[in-house]
This record gives structure tokens, sequence and C-alpha cells, in this order.
């Protein structure tokens, strides 16, 4: 089994799944000779060729909007867009044509389309390199949206999101792009959408969690485990949202913080909250507490740590709701 | 194949490239001939009105002052050119032909050997000639130090301008203290020209907003990392001044790659229609990262763009910097008169990596490199300058040492500057930070107290 970084399996699942099915094309900036910028796409054009992996203009409304046109047609485009703060331009191609396409025509057309992009902060990148835009797409109707967290479930989930009859949104977290590996199986498998997965077990607090964030909780949850008992849920897909998932464990443990490095409001810990609201109000001790990135713009490099959530600011999260 | 290559000759529109090609269209011109003649006799107002179409090229004409025509157009509201209608588009007789032709201009002034065509020079003094070469020399050194200091790990990413220095310098010496220039992220050599103190290019780049607060009287717009988004913003601009009746003019600095976005194509869309007093300057550097020019646009030129707008572009040896500053000193005299916007696509070459994330060497070849590296603005210039008697090596050692100790002192004013406040990435959110963010705020102010608590 070869062992993998998160950007190796996207690379690993893109290349099992371009020779598995000759309508998988990759197409972006970047994306051919050079590999990506992170090399998520390395090798590919080597294989399949121009036909199958192209580099396109730089246009990311032009790259969703022809990948459109493209799945319309049959094929399953996977786009890259090169960083979060790029998806903005091809924003209309999405939530105006790529989200509606199956519904303006009661199923006769539909949308099997990929867009991929390297998510979220944490390496002292320029401005527009660091965003977490993830709730402005688990906003529009149409679209899932996945996050995943380690190379196994990298690689299970974009097999899912490019057999996916709709459009998938798949936010690669950059900053753990390559910080651990992982057994990868080369045997085809898929992670379901829509399921959510339980990183460590605990029974005091639920931590609901995605992207690199997820590293942090674990890392927060191993600093306290001598004095609370930290359950650290992976959402991995955040629309569809795993309402059995988020059920499960705060009838398991009453307690809950969501941990989140975009915007607080309007963010996708608001909708998880009230998920809990409306379902398990009954079984919580405390108020939902949530720890995420601050409602201003991220910053550049010098003030980035002190934006993104780290164990500390978690740790205190924990302690607050184990203190009410 | 990137217009390296490129022939003089083949940048006259679609010249046939093999013999059968000539052969083959031989025919096909005859043909367009007859056509046109019959376009020329198909009566007179349509003649007129097709005349009336034709680009004129007016930015290489000597810059004289702006003819008194100009001069009432620019008091004027703006009024789109009255057509008469239905004439112009409806003929009554079964009619097939071109209703319009274009051409796109080339401009070089200095060729790689710093052999200078005189009838073409802009008017500039000795001093002026001094001033660009120094410029380009500090904004190398600038380069390669900046370069260096990412290496060490003392600033963060950045994106080297080797190679472009004519483009850049000669553009921004064209404007004057008052017009704006409204940058993308690779332009250092620009706001070296425009007076910025260099540390605080090298502050931004070091991962600090405070290296993008200018100094007053430094009409330097923010930079716009997303590519191709900010042209719409120095048209908004222009438009605004024009409106108000303030002579300046707006600098667009974009590259090839930014062609491609649909911003770009709306800015230069709203600019023609509302004769916008603003410069398109386009580096025009064959790359964008891996992506090579020819892959970017199927036209020939990026300059013809401007014509589908309904204005012109022009086409300069962008390593040639007083190709550079002639064509944006009349680009700028026509949008400062009420002549509307100009498309000017600097022919030049990025000599580095894309940034100091990127391997250039796994997308392009080393020869081209080469090929560009003997036609570096700076050489040629120090070429020609040395044959008119303004250089020698005494000359440009001192020139050297003197950017070095600006270079230095930049570096040590960035690396001596306090750490920035916190409170700095809430307070500038909005113009008063609303209740939310004072809670925020003062939630991370508490977490980090208590942090340094446990510390100690
Ligand atoms: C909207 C957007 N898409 C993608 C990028 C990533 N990116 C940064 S620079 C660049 C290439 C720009 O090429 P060009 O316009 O030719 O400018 P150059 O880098 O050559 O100066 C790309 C794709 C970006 N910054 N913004
Ligand atoms: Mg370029």
């Amino acid at each position: 089994m070869p062992n993998l970084t998160i950007v190796q399996a996207v690379n690993y699942a893109l290349m099992q799944e371009m020779a598995r099915d000759a309508n998988v094309i990759v197409l972006g900036e970047d994306v051919a000779r050079n590999g990506g910028v992170f090399r998520a796409t390395e090798g590919l054009w080597e294989k399949f060729g121009d036909g199958r992996v192209i580099d396109t203009p730089l246009a990311e409304s032009g790259i969703v909007g022809v990948s459109i046109g493209l799945a319309a047609y049959g094929f399953r485009p996977v786009a890259e867009i090169q960083f979060d703060g790029f998806t903005y331009p091809a924003f209309d191609q999405l939530i105006s044509h790529a989200t509606r396409i199956r519904t303006r025509s009661r199923g006769r057309f539909s949308c099997p389309l990929v867009v991929r992009a390297p998510y979220g902060g944490g390496i002292h990148a320029p401005e527009h390199h660091s965003e977490a835009p993830e709730a402005f797409y688990t906003h529009m109707p149409g679209v899932k949206v996945v996050i995943p967290s380690t190379p196994y479930d990298t690689k299970g989930l974009l097999v899912s999101a490019i057999r996916d009859p709709d459009p998938v949104i798949f936010f690669e977290p950059k900053k753990i792009y390559r910080a651990f590996k992982q057994e990868v199986p080369e045997e085809d498998y898929a992670i379901p959408l829509g399921k959510a997965s339980v990183a460590r077990e605990g029974v005091d607090v639920s931590i609901f969690t995605w992207g690199s964030m997820v590293r942090t909780c674990l890392e927060a949850a191993e600093k306290i485990k001598d004095r609370v008992s930290v359950e650290v849920v992976d959402m991995r897909t955040l629309s569809p949202l795993d309402t059995d998932a988020i059920n499960a464990s705060v009838k398991k443990t009453g307690r809950v913080v969501i941990v989140h490095e975009a915007p607080k409001s309007s963010g996708v810990g608001a909708e998880i909250a009230a998920l809990i609201d409306r379902k398990d109000l009954l079984y919580l001790e405390a108020p939902v507490v949530r720890v995420t990135g601050f409602d201003t713009v991220f910053p550049l490099a010098k003030l980035e740590k002190y934006y993104m959530p780290d164990a500390s600011r978690i740790t205190k999260g924990i302690e607050k709701v184990m203190d009410f | 194949m990137t217009p390296m290559v490129r022939k003089k000759s083949s940048r006259k529109t679609k010249a046939p490239k093999s013999r059968k090609a000539v052969k083959k269209a031989r025919p096909a011109r005859k043909a367009q001939r007859k056509i046109s003649r019959k376009v020329k006799s198909a009566g007179k107002a349509k003649r007129k009105t097709i005349k009336k179409i034709m680009l004129k090229p007016t930015a290489l004409k000597k810059a004289k002052k702006p003819s008194r025509k100009i001069k009432a157009e620019a008091r004027k509201p703006t009024v789109i050119r009255k057509i008469s209608f239905p004439e112009r588009f409806i003929s009554e007789k079964a009619v097939s032909g071109v209703v319009k032709r274009f051409e796109v201009r080339y401009l070089q002034v200095l060729d790689k050997d710093g052999r200078c065509d005189e009838k073409l020079m802009p008017r500039v003094s000795s001093q002026d000639i001094k001033s660009f070469f120094e410029l380009m020399l500090t904004s190398r050194v600038f380069d390669d130090k900046a370069l260096a200091l990412q290496r060490q790990g003392r600033i963060g990413t950045y994106a080297s301008i080797r190679g472009q220095e004519a483009s850049q310098i000669g553009s921004a010496f064209a404007m004057q203290d008052q017009d704006w220039m409204f940058p993308s992220f690779r332009e250092a050599g620009a706001y070296i020209t425009r007076k910025t103190p260099m540390h605080l290019v090298l502050q931004y780049w070091s991962g600090d907003e405070r290296g993008g607060i200018m100094p007053k009287g430094i009409n330097n717009f923010t930079p716009s990392i997303p590519v191709g988004t900010h042209a719409l913003h120095a048209v908004g601009f222009a438009w605004g001044a024009r409106l108000r009746k303030d002579r300046i003019v707006c600098v667009a600095y974009i590259g090839d790659g930014a062609t491609s976005e649909g911003d770009t194509l709306e800015a230069m869309n709203f600019a023609g229609v509302f004769r916008v007093p603003v410069v398109f300057l386009l580096q025009n550097n064959q790359w964008a990262i891996s992506v090579p020019r020819a892959k970017q646009t199927a036209a020939e030129t990026l300059a013809q763009k401007a014509i589908a707008f309904g204005f012109e572009g022009i086409q300069v040896d962008g390593n040639d910097v007083f190709a550079v500053y002639r064509a944006a000193r009349e680009a700028m005299d026509k949008a400062r008169a009420g002549g509307g916007p100009t498309l000017i696509e600097c022919v030049t070459y990025r000599m580095g990596d894309h940034t100091t994330a990127d391997d250039a060497k796994r997308y392009r070849d080393a020869r081209e490199l080469e090929y560009w590296v003997q036609r570096d603005p700076i050489d040629r210039l120090r070429k020609y300058m040395q044959k008119k008697g303004l250089w020698s090596q005494e000359y440009e050692n001192k020139v050297a040492e003197e950017a070095g100790r600006k270079v230095e002192e930049a570096v040590k004013t960035m690396e001596s500057q306090p750490p920035p406040n916190i409170e700095d990435f809430f307070k500038y959110t909005y113009a008063e930070m609303n209740q939310n963010l004072k809670d925020q705020l003062a939630e991370l102010m508490e977490a980090l107290k208590e942090q340094q608590e446990r510390k100690e």
C-alpha cells in the first residue's frame, strides 16, 4: 500500500479515475506541463496527454463555464481552481448555472462537475491565498461541498466526487497538503459524500470540525486528555451535513464545540448549531461554543497566527463548555 | 510557439507562411480586391461610413499639442458617435465585402545592440536617459536583493521583475505625479520609478499590510493579486477624474495572462465606451506561470484586443525603454487631452521564475531565456549610452553602489519596524469597528493574555 500525503492522494485518485473512465478530464491553470502549482496533477499530462489534461487560459469563470458545457455533453470534468480565493471569479457560473441546470431542465440535463481548489490558511501566503470560503458554497443549493483532512479520505472522497451525478466543490486543506503520510489502498474504494467520521472518540465533549482544523483539534484533545475526554468529529462533507453523526455524538457527550477557520458569522458552524438546537436541545449540558476565524479579512503572514484557531483557543473553548 | 522566434515581417497581418500558401492565397486575394472595389463603388454614403469607423493611428504621431477638436471633445459630455441608421448596417443592394480592416503597429527605437533609430526617438534629455539607466539598474539591484531576502526567510513570496525593467521604468517615467498607478503584483520597478519608499515594497512582501500604506502624494492604488480584476478600478477612477474634469491619467498594469480574464476585457470595453483617460500597460512577458502566451489567446497580438473595443492598441519592444516611454507618453498625452484609452502591449520577458514559489525549469527551455538575455533591457541602454558618451564604467559603478546602499537601507528600515498591532486586522474592516468585531477582538486578546500567563 503506498504511503501518501494528501496532495499525493489527490493525484492518485485523479490518476486512477482517469484510467478507469475516459470521460474524466482535468483542466485548469498550469495543470498540464507544470503539474499544478501544488503538483496535484503531476504526471497526468504525461500519461493522458493534451486531450485530457488541459492548460486553460487564465480565466476561472471560463474554466467553470466550459466545464459545465463539457459535463452536459457527457464528460466528467475535474476543474482545478488554483487557490480558494480565485474561486470567486467563477462564482457566477456556479451559482447561476452549474447548480441549477438539473432543476431548470427538470432533470433532462445535469452537471457532473468537480471543482477542486486548495483551501485555507496557514502557509504564509499572499492575499487571497488563504481563504476559507466554504459557507458561500454550502449556501448554494445544488452543489455538494467536500473538505477532506487525511490522505485516505482524500482519495475515497475525490473518487466519489468525480462519480457523483451533481456538481461538487472539493476543497483541499493546503496547510496539511504535505504534513503527514498515510497508507492509501491501491484498490478502488469510495467514501460516500455526506458522511462524517470520528477522528477521535471521547465522552465529555464533541468537537465538529473539518479541513486542517481536524489536526489542530486532535492536538487540543491530546493536550487536555487528562481532564476531558474529547470526541473529534471530522465532518468531511459540509453539504450535505451528516446530521446522524452530529446527533449521535451530541447524545453521547452533551457538550459541543465547533471549530472552523472561516469567519464566524453565518459560517457552517452556525448551521451545525442550529441543527443541534432542533434535534438535540434536550441532550445539551451547555450552550454550543464556536471557535473560529474572525469576521475580518484574512491577514497576511505577520498576523496570520492570530487569525487561525490554535490548540490553545480550542482548549479554551472546551473548558468553556465543561465549566458551564 | 512564443513570439520570440517571430520575424519582424510576420508581424504584418497574416503573411502567408509557405510558397504553397502564397499561391493558394493569390486567387483569394484577387477576389477580395474585386470585392473591395465593389464596395468602393457601392455609393458614397457607404464609403464614408467605412472611413469613419477606420481606426486612426494617432498615438505614434509626434506628441503635439492637443488639437482644438480634441479639447472641445474633452469638454463635451460623453456622447456615443452618432450613427446614421440604417444605412450603416443595411444596404439596399446585395453587396458582400469588407467592412473593416485594422492594423497593429509596432514600435522599437533601440535595437538589441543599442542601435537607435533617431527619427523615432522620443524627446528626452541626456539627464532623462541617465535617469532611465539609474532607475533600471536600481530596480535590478532591488530585485536581486528581494530574491536573496526570500531565500533567507526574511520576506515571503516575491515576484521578480528581472527582464521587465524597461517596460516598468519607461511607462512609470511617463506618468506625472498626479497620475495614478493601478498595479498588479509584479511592479517593483514601477514603484521605484514613482518614488515609492522601497522598504514599503519589501514590507508588503514580508507579509505586512503596512507595506501598502502609501505616503501622501504617492499615487499608487493598492496592489491587486487576483489577476486581471483591477483594470476595472483604474477605469472607474479615471472616469471619475474625467467627470470632475481633473486632468489625470490612470495606468493599469496588467499581464498577458490577465487579458484572458473577463474583467480585463470589461474594463477595456467601459474605457472605450466612456472614453476614459486610462492606459492599459500590458507587460506581455510571454508567460503566465507555466502557460505560454500562445496558449493564452489565438490572437496574433494582444494589442489588437483594443481594436475590438474601439480604441488604439500598439505593440512596442518592451525591452526598449525609449519605445515604451514614447508610447506611454503619447498615450497619456492623448488621454489627458480627452482622446480616450490606449492599450500598450510591451513585448518583454520574465527572466526569472514566476515567483519564489515557482520553478520555471519545469516548463520552459533554457535556450529561450538565453535568447532574451541577449535582449536585456539594461544592456542595450548601456550600449547606446556608451556610444553617446553618457556612460563610463566609473559612472555605472557609482550608480550600482548608490543603488546597493539605498536597497540596504530599505532592508534595514523594513526589518526595524515593530511587529504590526494585532488589532490592525480588525480595525480596518469598516470605518468603525462594530460591536461584533470589538467582542471578537476582546476574546482574542483575552486568550492571548491567558496563554502568556500560563507560560510564565
Ligand atoms: C484570478 C486569479 N487567478 C489565478 C491566479 C494565480 N496566478 C497568479 S499570477 C498568475 C499568472 C499571471 O500571468 P500574467 O497576467 O501574464 O502576469 P505575470 O505573472 O506574467 O506578471 C496566476 C495564474 C491569481 N493570482 N488570480
Ligand atoms: Mg505574463
